[in-house]
């Protein structure tokens, strides 16, 4: 029970509202307008897409970072620590970033096709399902990695010290039951991710066989101006999409990111030749696969720097503006949401995570559009729909430093009579600094790499970075769009970096 | 005079009833065994729980309305007494007013209470560059001039050894007495309990009982408190 001595209720009943109104209220001209249309064949073909690539993504992501966790968990090696943080790292990237990535490897004139021509063999296309599930299963292996190394290190060392002194097998005892345990929940959790992927099926996909209900929803309002059509599409992508949040929510549970992914445990089941050499190579191909995109990327980005067009510095600064706002909205939200706890903050703080940006942009397009030019709301409507697309995250990783901070000084403050404004500025915020850098950091790199409701207003001259890469490589730039590219990591890393710095330079 | 008049405190499913009263600028040690309620006791006078029945006065005012910060009483917790990101001067110039910043009036009586307890000059320290004597003592410092006729302490110094505890008992009273503060402490030192404080209050089975002389309490124990001391 929250004593009432505690910090305010208002603010988190006001955030909760606000993030309802936000998550909810674009439902409203989505209903309006889109329902009675029948869905035609085309959109039955783009939910069939959307649910098998998702499907396809979540479970090779799945299956691939079984042999890669259980090799982190045993094996000590130089740079683990640094590979671990790597790991994290891919959740920052932006998409749009990774997709061009595995172009400048997979794609035309990328290098496995050079290859494969000097060896006589026909181009490889990355173009389609299996190119868009490589671009799902390089952004969430990661991921889905991560959360099974924190089931593995969640095993205690005793246990596999007494299986070892039984002789007993390590793993239909201990590792397949936490298996069972934790892969539905990182399945469900890369499934949601995966069923909102724009600017992967944008790039890598389209067509009548690969088009998934997000780019469906842009194309309605792009291409054919068709409003009551994308708003049925909108209808039906946030259906599915909360019905697989809730599930990734409810599954979830025993999963966590939590700390624990320190240390290898010591083991004695793994000490044989075969067992070194298929965990080395594990890892070896691992980071091949995520690293060698990247840095092939990189480098073409850099030489390209100077093909750039002038429009990157203005993409940039828009970019810049978004990220800001963005970052503003989801943290102030977060801090009331995490101050006042419970199950309705935890519900507001789980809400969006059912929306996804274009859901959310065409709801608020149909609203502003007989009001507002589109172009003049672009901006603002992209800061709001990532703010509120990135509060779950910011308030993930705001909660338990605010709820900590309270818990340690609550009473002293109390006692001493701070309140209010006062408490929050002088004890709360300043305690949970660090958090508080992380939170800003997250937000504000997910929107600077994010392609979404952005997409549906710029006019010409207002792209931000992603999107402005999106055209060029839309119109097959792409040297260009390697430079756009370094520029966009730079700007989104950075920005994390510097939040983050900012947080951690709390002393004390 | 703090009185405690058909009180009934509720954690969970823990019940303590208290209809007791202490006399003015009186130094009391709260005992009795672990989980008897002594830190409820404490928790309900100083406002952090609603009590499920029954009033705390103070001199005749009834405190059970006032949030914590509003009440004349003034706390030391078992721990966390500073806040680790701000400066002595900061942490106990709050004792003044909770303002976000010290004036510079503030900060002058500041280091004049921080001078008291023997930390003079160290004010621009955060409490992290302290031993735990010494945040001990700053904590102190801002009890002084918090000014508050009431004092709570709840196993303040249990951290430091039996030397440094006897120190910051002595500093305590010293402090404290020429303000004629009242003192509530919670203490499982029957050594403790008999330098520090005149009266005792028992506090077991649900029931804090009328202040008694200490040495009585603790020479000729009930039995509550015979089993917990172990002279059964």
């Amino acid at each position: 029970m929250r004593p009432d001595w505690g910090p305010s209720r208002w603010p988190g009943r006001l955030a909760a509202g606000v993030v309802g109104v936000l998550a909810l209220g674009p439902l409203v001209p989505l209903l309006l307008a889109g329902v009675g249309r029948g869905l035609g064949a085309a959109d039955a073909a783009a939910l069939r897409f959307t649910l098998w690539q998702a499907a396809l993504s979540a479970g090779a992501s799945c299956l691939l970072a079984i042999p890669l966790a259980r090799a982190l968990a045993r094996r000590r090696f130089p740079g683990r620590g640094l590979l671990l943080t790597l790991l994290g790292a891919p959740f920052l990237l932006p998409a749009i970033v990774a997709v061009l990535a595995l172009l400048a490897l997979f794609g035309r004139g990328g290098l496995v096709n050079a290859g494969l021509a000097a060896l006589g063999l026909g181009p490889f296309s990355i173009y389609g399902l299996h190119g868009v599930v490589l671009a799902h299963v390089f952004l969430n292996l990661p991921l889905a990695a991560r959360l099974l190394l924190a089931g593995w290190a969640a095993i205690p060392a005793e246990r596999f010290r007494l299986a070892a002194t039984l002789g007993a097998p390590v793993g239909p005892l201990l590792e397949w039951p936490m298996l069972r345990r934790t892969l539905p929940g990182a399945f469900a959790a890369i499934f949601a991710l995966c069923l909102t992927s724009f600017a992967v099926a944008l790039i890598l996909g389209g067509g009548p066989r690969a088009t998934t209900v997000e780019l469906a929803i842009y194309q309605a309002i792009r291409f054919e101006a068709d409003f009551g059509g994308a708003a049925a599409l909108a209808l039906l992508q946030y259906a599915v999409g909360g019905a697989a949040a809730l599930a990734a929510w409810r599954l979830g549970r025993g999963v966590s990111l939590g700390g624990g992914l320190g240390r290898p445990v010591e083991r004695w089941d793994a000490e044989g030749l075969g067992a070194r050499l298929v965990d080395a190579l594990v890892i070896g191909g691992a980071v091949l696969f995520l690293l060698a995109p990247l840095g092939l990327a990189a480098w073409r980005g850099v030489w390209a720097l100077g093909a750039m067009p002038e429009a990157v510095w203005g993409a940039a600064g828009r970019t810049l503006l978004v990220a800001l706002g963005a970052t503003g909205l989801a943290v102030t939200l977060a801090v009331a949401l995490g101050l006042r706890g419970g199950a309705l903050a935890q519900g507001a703080g789980a809400l969006p995570l059912a929306a996804s940006p274009l859901v959310l942009g065409t709801g608020l397009l149909l609203l502003v559009r007989p009001h507002v030019a589109l172009a003049d709301a672009a901006l603002p409507v992209a800061a709001l729909v990532d703010g509120l697309l990135a509060t779950p995250f910011a308030l993930r990783a705001l909660a338990p430093a605010l709820a900590e901070a309270e818990a340690r000084h609550g009473r002293l403050a109390a006692s001493l009579g701070l309140g209010g404004w006062r408490r929050l500025l002088l004890v709360t915020l300043p305690l949970a600094r660090p958090a508080l850098g992380f939170a800003a950091g997250l937000s504000a790199a997910l929107s600077a790499g994010s392609l979404g409701a952005i997409a549906l207003f710029a006019g010409e001259g207002q792209a931000t970075l992603p999107l402005l890469m999106a055209r060029l490589m839309g119109s097959y730039r792409m040297e260009a769009a390697a430079g756009v590219g370094l520029v966009t990591v730079a700007l989104a890393l950075g920005l994390f970096a510097l939040f983050d710095l900012w947080g951690r330079r709390a002393r004390a | 005079m703090l009185g405690l008049e058909g009180l009934v405190l509720r954690q969970g499913s823990f019940r303590l009833a208290a209809d007791l009263v202490v006399p003015r600028g009186a130094a009391v040690a709260v005992m009795g065994p672990s989980g008897g309620g002594k830190s409820t006791l404490l928790a309900g006078i100083a406002g952090f729980l609603r009590p499920e029945a029954g009033h705390v006065l103070w001199d005749g005012r009834d405190l059970t309305p006032l949030p914590p910060g509003r009440r004349p009483v003034g706390v030391l917790f078992q721990d966390n007494n500073l806040f680790p990101h701000l400066d002595l001067v900061r942490n106990v110039a709050l004792g003044l007013r909770p303002a976000l910043r010290p004036g510079r009036a503030e900060r002058a009586a500041a280091e004049a209470a921080l001078e008291r307890v023997g930390l003079g000059g160290l004010g621009a320290r955060r409490p992290a560059e302290l031993s735990g004597g010494q945040q001990g003592r700053a904590a102190l410092a801002r009890l002084l001039l918090q000014d508050r006729p009431l004092i709570l302490m709840d196993e303040p110094f249990a951290a430091l050894g039996p030397a440094q505890r006897a120190e910051m008992l002595d500093l305590t009273r010293a402090v404290l007495g020429t303000r004629g503060a009242t003192l509530l402490l919670v203490t499982h030192d029957p050594a403790e309990a008999r330098r520090g404080c005149e009266l005792a209050i028992l506090v077991a089975e649900g029931r804090a009982h009328e202040p008694a002389p200490v040495g009585g309490l603790i020479d000729d124990p009930p039995p509550a408190l015979r089993a917990y001391l172990g002279r059964g």
